[in-house]
Formats: structure tokens, C-alpha cells, sequence
């Protein structure tokens, strides 16, 4: 269902910036250089895949696009704006602009989804109590836990404790969600069910999503692109859909990864 | 750097009322963004009481929940003024997010965390029988352990001890040398208040000597360790709760007390009478600096005057009190992480819990030594 035009009409306009653009980045803790010469673009609307076995950088990488960490070298820009160089002002400016989903959902324990739900509008939103109210009542009931607003996060199971994220994540409508190994300890049918959620709101809200993973399914079933880490090379050993570069890809770590070691060359 | 690439700049929300007869036509458009201006249904309505609302979207740009939202206020006050509404001309997903909407203001789970006063008084007095029961049991399985410890030495993990006895002994120093230092001046300072009046000044040495052999330093001394030491047990166990770790522990079939509690309970309990002993010292000394300097008594006669009257008897009975704090301040701190829930929020509860229980129990022994000592005659 694509009827939602605005956002992926505008997506697809020529000439509008990609919405997310890396370029050159290079990621280090102290003297340990973890990624290097990283660039990439993702579209607005996409829903774009980072992948890679563990160790890779996978999660660094993603702490770096959403400011949790400082780059070494190199510049991230949203829609064109620089977003490493930017002042503190203009950094909260673009940081409504996108959720993220951490890998434990990262709720606040002490407080209910309600609350947890409500933050980020009372933060950047002139929304009444009432109307904030409301809004974390969509949002819940848009990750299927209508009813939930008053319960706290250790009342609730993993997969719904990772969809209250998701709904936190999503509070500000972001143009952008970032997800962290969305399907780490899940069952494989609760992921399954996260798959279609992340599918259903890209469609709803025409949302760009970034997902770190590595999770096969969700991969072929969800990806429009990847790009896959490596360790040993610091960086992008390959882009393009999961299909092609499990069947066509040059490069025997890409093929082995994605058919789990059976592709072997 | 600053790239203003996004060549069309948002066109503010905007929602406009004009009256058809007894109908009101509202027009949405503009670019709707939760975190930016938004139109007030009160004020575009006005005073106005139309018959029915007829939604049209003229020139909508991007839009968000916000319209969902103010969509649906419409909807309710049209609800409730008993008014038609047309939402035909939105788009398909502003209808059925509205229809989630709805459905999920219906529907409300039980999460009521609220009590009434009688259920809040039976909760908490049988909160306080479990705990008793809880505390009971935990002191037998520490008395077990410790039995094991005695037979079974080489299983003991000595390695833990002694780093937890330089944690909670050698770290507490500076702390214990300030307070019971500073105990000590006050003391000397309160007693010549009255023993001046009467020219006994050199008893400013015998109240310091003895307040603080038979009280304040083993108190002083519980007090800063269950601050300092019962908050860290607590905290300690409680996050190594939240992480599995204990579990990981059991499923291994060794039991927390014996791997994570009693190393704690043995250093605190060895090292809580050495510094209480040492918190005595520094008291005294004290009490000398003020006499000195305030009173005009030389130190050694200071001195003289407080080993005449202070025994053995009263060392031991700081000892005796110094040992108990340190077990009960130990199974207090480990039994609040022990207990602690599995969040963040639970760990600080325990470690705050660690201290007020830690307290309690340490003036609670304190009144029972008390009375216990003036029937023993000691």
C-alpha cells in the first residue's frame, strides 16, 4: 500500500540529497582503528541493511551515525546536513529527526510506556498533556500494544518490550529509524512479527530504516540494500541487494555469509 | 558547514474553517510535523456550532501523527456536540490510523498500581513477616556457609576476601579518621560545657574515653560502613542480578552464599572491629587536641587521666559491638542484592533499602547491647 505520496514521492525526487550520506569515516577507540574509509548513501524511504559477523563494527558504525560517538576522520550528513560538524543546537535539531531502537530496547525502567512514550514529545513537542496522550495511544496501538500505557517495562516480555521501543523510537515521527540487532533475543516468529511491523510503518509513515543485523531471514525478507562489514578490512567489502551478492558476489566471505557457509566457494 | 540542501523549506500546518449553511468546511494543508507550530482546533472552530464538519485537504505536504491527532479531536468534539463529520476526502491512512486510534482508546488493560488503604496495610504487614522470614533464612544459610567455610577452608574464596577487605578496611580509613577525629572534638567540647562550671576540667577526658570506647566509635564506624560498604554489596548484587549473573551461578550449582556473600561477610566482619579500634584512637585524640588547645591540660596528663579509668572491659565491649555491626551490616547489603529486582531502578532501591536496613538493625543491636552489658555489670 503506497498511497501515503508526499514522503516517497519527495524520495524519489532528483536532486533532493540522500538521507543519510557517509563519507570517508573512520571509527577508532583509542589507537584501535575499527572502521576506515567507510562511505555509503542511503535513499529516504529505503530500508537499508549494515551486515557483517560479529566484531565487525557493525554496532560502532551505528554509534557513530546517531552521535553516540565522535568520529575520527570523515562526516555524516542528514538530507544534506552536516550532522559531525554541527553545534550543539543544530545537532538536537536534527536528533528529533530520527529513533532508535536499542538491542534491549533500552526502556526506562522506572518509568511506564506511558511515560516512556511521552518523553520525547514533551521534549521537542508544544503538545498538551491531552494531546501527548493521545499520540503515545496511536503509537502503541501502532506497534500493537493498545492497553499498555500503564504498565512498566519489567511487566512486559522481550518481543513486547522491543516493540515499546519501537513505539519510543517512533514517538516524533522521525524521518529515519535506526534499529540495533532488532531481532537479538527474540523467537523466531516474535521477529518474524517485528519483520512485518518495520515493513507496515516504512509503508504507513514512509520511514528510511537503518538495521543493523545479522539475521538471515530478516535480511533477504526485508533488505533493499546492504552494505556488509568486514573486520580484517576495515570497512565496506560489499553493497547491493542480499540476493545478488549471495549468488553473484565475487568475494567468497559475502557469498559464505549470506547462504551461512554453504555457498562456499 | 551547514548544507541547506533540502531545497523546499516546510510549509507550516495550516487548517481553516469557513461556515456552508449550517455545515463548517474544514480545509487541511501545509507540511504537519509533530515538533513543529500546529493549528488549535478550539481556536479555528471559534464559537461556532456547526451542524456537521466536512473535512477537504488542499495542497497537504508531508504529514504525521499530528494530523492523526488533531483529525481526531474533530472527530471527538463532533462526537460530542452531536455533529456530523465527513472525513471521506482524507487520505486512506489518515482514516485507518484514526480507526487504530479509536479502537485503542477502547481498550485498556488492568495495570492499576494504585491500592486502597486497607489492601496497602495488609500488603505491608505482610510484607514485614516475609521479610523477617527472608532475613531469618538468609542469616542460616550464611551460618551454614560459614559452617562449610570451617571444614571445607581451601574452598573458601580467600582471593575475594582479601580484596574485598582492602575495599571495605583499607579504603574506609580516610573516611573513618574525619569522622570519629571530628566525634571526638565534639565530645570534649559538649563535657566542658558543664565540667567547667564546677573546675573539673581534666573529666573532659574520661567522657571522651568512655563515650567513645562504649559507643560512638563502634557506631560512628557501622554507621560510615553502612553507607559506604552496605550501598556497594548491595549495588554489586543486585546488578550482578540484572546481568543473570547469579543465575549463571546457580544453573552451575554454586550458591551465591557461598561464593558471593560469605567472602564479603568475612571481611567486614574481621575488618569492622579494626577499624572501630582505630576510629577509638583517632576519638580520643581528639578529645586531647581540644583539651590542649581549649582547656589548657596538658596531653599527658589527658592521657594518664583516661587510661585510670577506662578498662579492658570497655575495649571488649567496643569490640563485641563492632563485631555484630559488621555481620549484620554485611547480610543486610548482600541480602538487599540478593533481593533486588531486575532493573536499574531495582538496584538502586537495594542499595538504598542495603542502607536503612543496615541502620536499623545497627541501632536496634545497640539498644539490645546496652541493656544486655547493665544486667551483665560489664
Amino acid at each position: 500500500m503506497n498511497e501515503r505520496p508526499p514522503t516517497t514521492v519527495k524520495a524519489s525526487a532528483p536532486g533532493d540529497p540522500p538521507a543519510i550520506e557517509v563519507e570517508d569515516l573512520e571509527c577508532r577507540y583509542g589507537d584501535t582503528v575499527v572502521l576506515t574509509g567507510v562511505s555509503f548513501a542511503v535513499r529516504a524511504g529505503e530500508l537499508f541493511f549494515v551486515i557483517g559477523g560479529s566484531g565487525c563494527g557493525k554496532s560502532t558504525l551505528l554509534r557513530h551515525l546517531v552521535g553516540l560517538q565522535k568520529p575520527a576522520r570523515g562526516t555524516v550528513r542528514y538530507s544534506g546536513e552536516d550532522f559531525t560538524a554541527g553545534d550543539l543546537a543544530g545537532r538536537r535539531n536534527l536528533l528529533k529527526t530520527f529513533g532508535v531502537l536499542y538491542q534491549n530496547a533500552a526502556l526506562w525502567s522506572s518509568m511506564t510506556l506511558r511515560e516512556n512514550v511521552a518523553l520525547p514529545l514533551e521534549e521537542y513537542t508544544a503538545l498538551n498533556r491531552r494531546e501527548r496522550e493521545e499520540i503515545v495511544t496511536l503509537k502503541l496501538a501502532q506497534v500493537g500494544l493498545a492497553g499498555y500505557e500503564e504498565f512498566f517495562p519489567s511487566e512486559l516480555s522481550g518481543g513486547m518490550r522491543k516493540r515499546a521501543g519501537l513505539a519510543r523510537a517512533l514517538a516524533l515521527d522521525p524521518r529515519i529509524v535506526f534499529f540495533d540487532e532488532p531481532s537479538a533475543g527474540l523467537d523466531p516468529v516474535t521477529s518474524r512479527k517485528l519483520d512485518d511491523l518495520v515493513l507496515q510503518i516504512r509503508e504507513t509513515l514512509g520511514t528510511t530504516m537503518v538495521i543493523v543485523s545479522h539475521e538471515l531471514a530478516s535480511i533477504f525478507a526485508l533488505a533493499d540494500r546492504v552494505i556488509m562489514l568486514d573486520h580484517d578490512a576495515r570497512g565496506i567489502i560489499a553493497e547491493g541487494r542480499p540476493r545478488d551478492l549471495a549468488t553473484a558476489n565475487d568475494d567468497p566471505r559475502v557469498r559464505e555469509f549470506l547462504t551461512r557457509g554453504e555457498g562456499k566457494a | 558547514m551547514k548544507v541547506r540542501a533540502m531545497t523546499v523549506e516546510p510549509i507550516p500546518a495550516r487548517a481553516e474553517a469557513i461556515a456552508d449553511g449550517d455545515d463548517l468546511v474544514v480545509t487541511l494543508g501545509g507540511d504537519w510535523r509533530i515538533t513543529g507550530p500546529l493549528p488549535v482546533w478550539r481556536k479555528v472552530r471559534g464559537d461556532r456550532a456547526p451542524c456537521a464538519v466536512r473535512l477537504r485537504t488542499d495542497g497537504l505536504g508531508r504529514w504525521d501523527s499530528s494530523l492523526v491527532r488533531f483529525v481526531h479531536e474533530i472527530g471527538r468534539w463532533c462526537g460530542e456536540a452531536k455533529a456530523a463529520c465527513d472525513m471521506a476526502a482524507l487520505p486512506e491512512t489518515v482514516r485507518r490510523l484514526i480507526g487504530q486510534l479509536e479502537q485503542a482508546e477502547a481498550q485498556s488493560l488492568p495495570a492499576d498500581h494504585s491500592q486502597d488503604f486497607l489492601t496497602t496495610v495488609g500488603l505491608a504487614a505482610t510484607d514485614v513477616s516475609r521479610q523477617i522470614r527472608e532475613f531469618a533464612n538468609f542469616v542460616g544459610e550464611c551460618t551454614l556457609s560459614a559452617v562449610n567455610l570451617i571444614r571445607r577452608p581451601d574452598r573458601f574464596r580467600w582471593r575475594d576476601c582479601l580484596s574485598e577487605m582492602q575495599q571495605c578496611g583499607a579504603m574506609a580509613v580516610p573516611i573513618v579518621s574525619l569522622s570519629s577525629f571530628l566525634v571526638g572534638l565534639t565530645l570534649a567540647y559538649t563535657g566542658a560545657i558543664i565540667l567547667r562550671q564546677f573546675g573539673g576540667d581534666i573529666w573532659v577526658a574520661d567522657i571522651v574515653g568512655l563515650s567513645t570506647l562504649r559507643e560512638m566509635g563502634a557506631v560512628m564506624t557501622g554507621v560510615v560502613l553502612a553507607g559506604r560498604t552496605g550501598a556497594a554489596f548491595a549495588a554489586q548484587l543486585g546488578n550482578m542480578k540484572a546481568n543473570e549473573e547469579i543465575d549463571a551461578l546457580e544453573t552451575l550449582g554454586i550458591a551465591p552464599v557461598n561464593f558471593l556473600v560469605l567472602p564479603r561477610l568475612v571481611a567486614l566482619t574481621l575488618m569492622t572491629p579494626l577499624l572501630t579500634m582505630y576510629a577509638n584512637c583517632l576519638g580520643i585524640l581528639g578529645g586531647m587536641v581540644v583539651s590542649s588547645t581549649v582547656l589548657s591540660i596538658p596531653p599527658s596528663a589527658y592521657w594518664i587521666e583516661t587510661q585510670a579509668n577506662i578498662g579492658l572491659s570497655d575495649v571488649s565491649v567496643s569490640l563485641i559491638k563492632s563485631i555484630i555491626f559488621g555481620m549484620l551490616i554485611a547480610v543486610a547489603g548482600c541480602l538487599r542484592g540478593l533481593q533486588a529486582e531486575r532493573s536499574a531502578a531495582g538496584v538502586g532501591r537495594a542499595a538504598t533499602s542495603a542502607v536503612v536496613t543496615s541502620i536499623l538493625l545497627l541501632i536496634v543491636a545497640d539498644a539490645i547491647f546496652a541493656v544486655l552489658f547493665n544486667v551483665l555489670g560489664i
